[in-house]
């Protein structure tokens, strides 16, 4: 499987081995199930998906809470409704069908993973915070309070206009953001859980995506 | 929720750390590894805070060292720190003694607290 949903749950640190402090994140899954398998290949329908992808759900919820459409939708893959449903491109799934669950099992401790999540929203912030601008960069020189300043903005009477895509000050946050790389240091499948090792994007309880 | 965290930082939890408090005297004992060799040094000062809890706790200790005030933040619950010896216990008002860092000779000294707190 290429990854699946889960939940951030908050940060810990746990030491390793060598007495190192690890920063770390917990993750808790409970395993996603299948609702939904796409095909490139022409079913007996005479329809295709046009690609190859599993599709995952995640998270109960409740009965009257589902529309109709959706719980049909669950209905057919033999489950429960769940909050989440996310799509994961995915070639080899002959041994996949719907109803079908994927937990933490399917990584290993000290396999790599990216998380993708949705950041928190930070608000209207200004080029420093949002675009890593340096501000002007001295108090002194005749300066005042143009410290976090984003300094000029282009050219001027040519072409008297400002180029589209100029960074400046705005919304920040919110975005979907994906961190590569994080470490596996524990799994407890037992438990549903999954540690990574260092920061996800997102609040507690936020979803989160676990790719391999 | 909560208690996952719990679960993941039960192993790393030391039980055998004294009680101690902002304003106390205590003397920490690091293991340190230089080359291939381990020895352990010893940081003694006034520990000017606690913070944080479970597994990610620390606390900080202010000393003089040679004329210069030097701080240093140890993980409560580090396999590094080999013991925490509570020499003194210092009677003080607030939970972070950061005004320690502004007074010089006399004046940083702390209270001894005599009411016998464990």
């Amino acid at each position: 499987m290429a990854g699946i949903i889960g939940k951030k749950i908050g940060m810990t640190n746990i030491f390793d081995e060598n007495r190192k402090h690890i920063a770390c994140t917990l993750i808790y899954a409970e395993p996603n199930v299948i609702t939904q398998i796409k095909t490139d290949k022409v079913r007996g329908n005479g329809k295709t998906d046009g690609y190859n992808a599993v599709q995952l759900a995640f998270d109960e919820k409740k009965e009257k809470q589902t529309t109709q459409p959706l719980a049909g939708h669950f209905e057919k893959a033999g489950t429960t409704p769940k909050r989440k449903l996310v799509e994961f491109v995915f070639d080899n799934m002959e041994a996949m069908k719907p109803g079908d669950t994927v937990g933490v099992e399917i990584f290993e401790e000290g396999d790599f993973v990216d998380v993708v999540g949705i950041s928190k929203g930070k608000g209207f912030q200004g080029v420093v915070k949002r675009h890593g601008f340096h501000g002007v960069g001295g108090r002194t020189h005749g300066q005042h309070n143009r410290e976090r300043a984003p300094g000029s903005m282009g050219p001027g009477s040519t072409p008297s206009r400002i180029y589209p895509g100029k960074r400046l000050a705005g919304r920040m946050g919110g975005d979907r953001t994906k961190v590569q790389n994080l470490r596996v240091l524990k799994i407890i499948p037992e438990k549903n859980l999954l540690v990574v090792s260092g920061s996800i994007p997102g609040h507690k309880g936020a979803y989160v995506i676990v790719e391999k | 929720m909560e208690d996952l965290i719990k679960l993941i930082e039960a192993p790393f939890l030391r039980k055998d750390t004294p009680s101690f408090r902002a304003g106390d005297t205590v003397n920490v004992y690091v293991k340190i590894i230089e080359g291939n060799k381990e020895r352990i040094q010893q940081f003694r000062g006034v520990c000017i805070q606690r913070k944080g809890a479970g597994a990610t706790e620390t606390f900080t200790v202010r000393k003089i060292s040679g004329g210069i005030g030097v701080e240093r933040i140890f993980p409560l619950h580090s396999p590094s720190v080999e013991k925490i010896e509570v020499l003194k216990r210092g009677r003080v008002r607030r939970a972070r003694l950061f005004y320690l860092r502004d007074k010089i000779g006399k004046d940083a000294r702390i209270r001894e607290d005599e009411s016998g707190r464990a």
